[in-house]
């Protein structure tokens, strides 16, 4: 009961900061609402027991990328950008019915009664050792240990080239 | 949790067509990147809701690496808009058209 209730609180906090990064004015306020909404998603991890990527989500997300993020909007001194529902043109109309149908369209896809979230045969059945530390090291170095090396490889080379994008000077 | 599943994928389907509405919307690139990151995070959220469901590792192994790309995405990505930033003065997406013609 009291699980359901906090569920229902962190979805809707969820959600209206999500409707803040994308309405807000300044693009520090869209940031420190993008943070909110990180916290929101760690902590509904933590319900259905990914502690390590709820860990992972606070650390990785919320720390690292959106302090890059912030120091990026320091660096550039923008002004402030119109928000969406201010100058409402066509082109903004469309995006709206474009994302309006989308939405429907996976409502209507789960309404189905061939689609199915939960199968047969899936009991859901609780095994909270899944999300812990010692269960993903433990698949990670071994079933998915050749996606980690290669996940290795792309992080190198998008830091060099991330910096060689942004010391060179394109004439 | 588990008959949450239903909300929770709800919940990251409005989230994914909320990232979708910013970046068609948007016109400072730094606000576009944010909301590709809110997409990614939706997408991660309906990953775990799943591997929960089935009792399978292997959708939040997904999530780890969808994380570390995510990452490597914001590196360059940023790394882009300053470079664009110094040579033109804006984050406008509507006034960069190198690539136009």
């Amino acid at each position: 009961m009291i699980v359901d209730i906090l569920f229902y609180i962190t979805a809707l906090v969820a959600i209206i900061s999500g409707l803040l990064v994308i309405t807000g004015k300044s693009p520090v306020t869209s940031a420190l609402s993008l943070v909110l909404n990180f916290f929101c998603i760690a902590f509904i991890y933590l319900m259905l027991e990914a502690q390590f990527l709820a860990i992972i989500q606070v650390i990785v997300y919320a720390g690292a990328i959106m302090v890059l993020f912030l120091f990026v909007i320091m660096l550039l001194n923008l002004q402030d950008d119109m928000t969406l529902f201010e100058r409402f043109d066509l082109k903004k109309g469309f995006a709206v019915l474009l994302t309006g149908l989308f939405l429907l369209e996976i409502a209507y896809i789960f309404s189905l009664d061939s689609v199915s979230i939960a199968p047969k045969g899936v009991t859901g059945a609780s095994f909270p050792e899944l999300g812990t530390v010692e269960s993903i090291g433990k698949y990670l170095f071994s079933d998915f240990v050749y996606p980690f090396e290669m996940i290795s490889v792309v992080l190198l080379s998008a830091v060099v080239g991330a910096v060689v994008i942004a010391k060179k000077k394109v004439d | 949790m588990n008959q949450h599943i239903d909300a929770i994928v709800a919940l990251s389907a409005i989230l994914f067509s909320m990232g979708v509405l910013g970046v068609l919307t948007r016109k400072n690139a730094i606000t576009i990147f944010m909301s590709v990151e809110l997409m990614l995070n939706s997408v991660n959220l309906a990953l775990v809701a799943f591997s929960r469901l089935h009792n399978d590792i292997t959708g939040q192994m997904l999530v780890i690496f969808v994380m570390a790309i995510a990452a490597a995405e914001v590196a360059v990505g940023l790394a882009i808009v300053i470079s664009i930033f110094r040579n033109r003065q804006t984050a406008d997406v509507t006034e960069i058209n190198l690539l136009r013609w």
